[in-house]
């Protein structure tokens, strides 16, 4: 079966329009994080020893709704090219195995 | 349902690690021995689809949101080892550039929303499709109850994992966790259906790739 090349760029395409309507997202607590709120426990989740682009709110601009666009934009790409790379080294790896 | 850091205790975090990178070294076996060039693209746009709803939180009953986990569309398309490797991805790119779940938790979460999540829907999806005749509606019902079902399942792992870490009693954070991810599970279901409705309808080719 013959699978069409120009689909992934279409798909590719929709996740970058899911990631435009994010700043639409509920804003409320998550069901963990309303569970430790309503237990007491979310005090206990510490700092993270480092921040790049936190909360899905890309650093230095001030429209937060842009700021949360744009986040949601570089992750899907970053994504897509960490899986699709994975995906190939996998099999690079396998024919090299079987080339021995 | 991303665990940050401070609500587990070292113990916990040490066997969350060493279950994950075993979950994930066996899921990197399969994949060297089934994984295929048509596979390829689909592993990058489901990653990028998996990150991109998780954005998308949903509104529940009480002030409480919840966002798709996405581990049972990617288990059903692609299979549940491949799922692993994907959600496995998302989540530790998530923890290091987004800060969303915390590094010392990224074991329990990998373990939680990958692992159980991934192989608990792909072993409920199968046995439901094929009972209910193995058609078109018996996947899309299958493909819902099996989404449901892995929400539950991750959460009544990071449930169990918060009590073995003595944040909240087991009586107490089990039936929480449970209970509002029941609710949010639903959401999960209906959208991994819709989904999958939608790919049987445009690129029913898709769903023929070999499973991981």
């Amino acid at each position: 079966m013959k699978i069409n090349r120009k689909w992934w760029l279409i798909a590719l395409v929709l996740c970058l329009v899911f990631a435009t309507i994010s700043p639409l997202a509920s804003y409320f607590p998550d069901g963990l994080e309303k569970v430790a709120e309503d237990n007491g426990f979310l005090s206990a989740a510490g700092e993270t020893p480092f921040e790049f682009i936190a909360d899905y709110t890309f650093p230095g601009i001030e429209n937060e709704a842009v700021a949360t666009i744009l986040a949601g934009w570089l992750g899907v790409l970053v994504l897509f090219v960490i899986a699709y790379g994975l995906a190939w080294l996998i099999i690079l790896k396998k024919k090299g195995k079987t080339n021995i | 349902m991303h665990i940050p850091d401070g609500f587990l205790n070292a113990a916990t975090v040490g066997t969350t690690y060493v279950l994950a990178v075993g979950g994930v070294a066996n899921a990197i076996r399969v994949a060297r021995e089934k994984l295929g060039e048509k596979h390829i693209p689909m592993m990058g746009i489901l990653a990028a689809f998996v990150f991109t709803a998780q954005m998308l939180n949903f509104p529940i009953i009480g002030g409480t949101s919840g966002h798709v986990i996405g581990a049972a569309l990617v288990a059903i398309l692609l299979g549940p080892w491949a799922a692993v490797i994907i959600m496995s991805v998302v989540l530790i790119t998530q923890s290091f550039i987004f800060q969303d779940g915390g590094l010392l938790a990224l074991g329990a979460n990998i373990l939680n929303m990958g692992i159980i999540a991934c192989l608990g829907a792909y072993y409920i999806y199968n046995p439901v499709n094929t009972l209910l005749g193995s058609n078109r509606r018996s996947k899309l019902v299958a493909s819902f109850i099996a989404a449901w079902g892995s929400v539950l399942l991750a959460s009544i792992a990071c449930a169990i994992e918060l009590a073995l870490s003595g944040v909240s009693p087991m009586g107490v954070v089990l039936p929480a966790m449970a209970g509002i991810h029941a609710l949010i599970g639903i959401g999960e279901g209906l959208i991994t259906a819709v989904v999958l409705s939608l790919i049987m309808s445009t690129r029913a080719d898709l769903l023929a790739l070999e499973r991981i």
